[in-house]
């Protein structure tokens, strides 16, 4: 038996979603004492691969097969699939993040597994399998229950953590033994945001509303962003008028993020937009109106004018950074 | 070409999340229930693409697994615009379940939408599951769909940035915000015709649960806000540093 858990990769690099669902799926083998596998599809060099090592991971199944760079779901489940039965996995392990929670279903499907997406944590049980995860866009907390041998997870973005622990990782070449009729995806073009933090990926956030009054006042938010090396982002109301592009939107119905510290400059809170917002850590929040519902998601507030306290908040950070 | 766009029953967003008093159900008392945002986002692009010359959309089915009361949000989705609604007529149980008797259903279709995830227990999984058992392609984090012929011409998300890429029908595209600008909201002759139009009911065939909720917690109690005022803007920062030690 063992936890096998999919590192994912963009362009040949693992990214920190990667090594906190190795960090997940080490704890989890440990507890359910069995052995953690890792599995990479797609062109990884070694070098990069033995990085796992760092976090406790000591076995690594490879396929360099470039075709996977495609991101075809049908195609690297099937590929998940073989590499679990190969390696008697009752569990497996993804990051809850676009291509893991495209792919996991499907290969719940293949394993007959129970699949538990956007777990927060460790199995608060493993007889019966109980493990937590977020519902109503984060406003609840499910405890779910799987009733099936074998199980698919995936791994909420920043809830568990990545945690260091050297091992030696040997690298097996895998072949899933897939044709080429298993890959049914084209792809014509990929543009890749450079020269900016990911949202998805951002340790500290800085996020603008309506209270901003319009889009020219935008500048203090990006300088924020940039001595704090964080990601930028809006509520809905301001990628709605076209202030701001709909990527940046946070909230229930657009991107739920969960950095360690996020910064609402006129932000009102409402309830949508906390969903989207409420697993960060630490929330700062800037508004007028004393009775925002965003101060009570707040852990730090001051209840003035955003485009007054930027440059402050920024002045400030250069000092702390000098 | 014929679309089916999956429709799910949710609670209104705006809903205060509450459970009953041992914890194990969710309180549905004085709930207003809506179309899944997505799935609506999903059936206004629907709309666009059969009302584009050329685009060779011949019908628009919407189904949805549940129990009669669901059928209010069908009727919603027939307002829109589409030709026809089928009812697996059973409680949504865990997504395997549901993407089963979908299953039924779902035969004949060169495309099918479904929403990437559900706003009540955001299990992001029937639209994959379902194409996993129908056996046909899928693509997830969809912000833009093209029908070219037989090819279907899509822009997804991905991990620091966006593709545009193209796959033969049939295929499950898994839609997010930016498929369509904003959901369109019924007409009243759109609402008179939706009592006209087909509304299938169809017997569940039986299936095994694989997973469910044993009980519902809500987050624990936030401590209060620590205020500071405009003039004090600095020593917050100072704060995140000394204090709450995330700088």
């Amino acid at each position: 038996m063992s936890v096998l858990i999919y590192i994912d990769n963009q362009d040949g690099k693992i990214k920190k979603a990667g090594f906190e669902a190795a960090s997940y799926g080490v704890a989890l083998a440990k507890e359910a004492d069995v052995a953690a596998v890792a599995v990479s599809l797609g062109n990884v060099d070694e070098s990069e691969l033995a990085k796992l090592g760092n976090y406790g991971i000591t076995k690594v199944l490879s396929c360099t097969d470039a075709r996977f760079a495609t991101l075809d779901n049908s195609a690297i489940a099937k590929a998940l699939a073989v590499a679990a039965n190969q390696s008697n996995a009752n569990i497996v392990v993804l990051a809850h993040n676009n291509l893991g929670k495209a792919v996991a279903p499907r290969l719940a499907v293949k394993l007959n597994a129970g699949l538990v997406s956007n777990v927060t944590g460790l199995p608060i049980s493993l007889q019966p399998f109980k493990v937590n995860k977020n519902v109503f866009t984060g406003k609840a907390i499910g405890h779910a229950l799987i009733y099936t041998e074998k199980k698919v997870l995936t791994l909420s973005y920043n809830s568990f953590g990545v945690i260091e622990q050297a091992a030696s990782a040997v690298i097996e070449s895998f072949d899933p033994g897939l044709n080429a009729s298993d890959f049914g995806l084209t792809v014509e073009q990929t543009q890749k945001v450079t020269g900016k933090i990911l949202l998805s990926e951002a340790e500290i956030v800085v996020a603008g509303g309506r209270g901003m009054k319009g889009p020219e006042n935008w500048t203090g938010i990006e300088q924020l962003a940039e001595e704090l090396g964080a990601g930028t982002a809006c509520s809905r109301p301001v990628s709605d008028e076209g202030w701001r592009p709909h990527g940046e939107h946070v909230g229930q119905t657009g991107k739920i993020i969960a950095p360690n510290l996020y910064f609402a400059f006129g932000i009102s809170g409402a309830i949508q937009h906390l969903g989207g917002v409420s697993g960060s850590k630490v929330i700062v929040a800037v508004n007028k109106d004393p009775d925002a519902p965003i101060f009570e998601a707040a852990d730090y507030g001051i209840v003035g004018d955003a485009i007054k306290v930027l440059p402050q908040f920024i002045e400030a950070v250069k000092e702390l950074k000098a | 070409m014929k679309i089916l766009v999956l429709i799910g029953n949710v609670p209104d967003t705006t809903t205060k999340i509450k459970f009953n008093a041992d914890k194990t159900m969710f309180d549905a008392t004085g709930v207003q229930w809506i179309i899944n945002p997505w799935d609506e986002l999903a059936l206004t692009r629907a709309m666009e693409l059969k009302e584009t010359a050329g685009s060779g959309v011949e019908t628009i089915t919407v189904a949805n697994v549940g129990r009669q009361e669901t059928e209010a949000t069908l009727r919603k989705a027939l307002a829109i615009g589409a030709d026809k609604a089928i009812r697996v007529d059973a409680d949504a149980k865990d997504a395997f379940y549901v993407a089963s008797q979908l299953a039924l259903v779902s035969q004949g279709y060169d495309l099918i939408f479904a929403g990437v995830e559900a706003s009540d227990y955001n299990g992001a999984a029937v639209g994959g599951m379902l194409a996993e058992l129908l056996g046909i392609q899928s693509v997830s984090a969809v912000s833009g769909l093209q029908i070219d012929g037989s090819l279907v011409k899509i822009t997804r998300e991905i991990e620091g940035g966006s593709q545009a890429l193209s796959v033969a029908a049939p295929v499950m595209a898994i839609v997010q915000k930016g498929i369509a600008k904003e959901p369109r909201i019924p007409a009243m002759r759109g609402i008179m015709m939706a009592r006209s139009k087909p509304l299938e009911v169809v017997q569940p065939a039986e299936t095994e649960i694989r997973m469910s909720f044993e009980a519902f917690d809500l987050p624990p109690a936030k401590a209060a806000c620590k205020k500071y005022t405009e003039e004090q803007a600095k020593e917050l920062i100072h704060a995140l540093r000394e204090e709450a030690k995330v700088l």
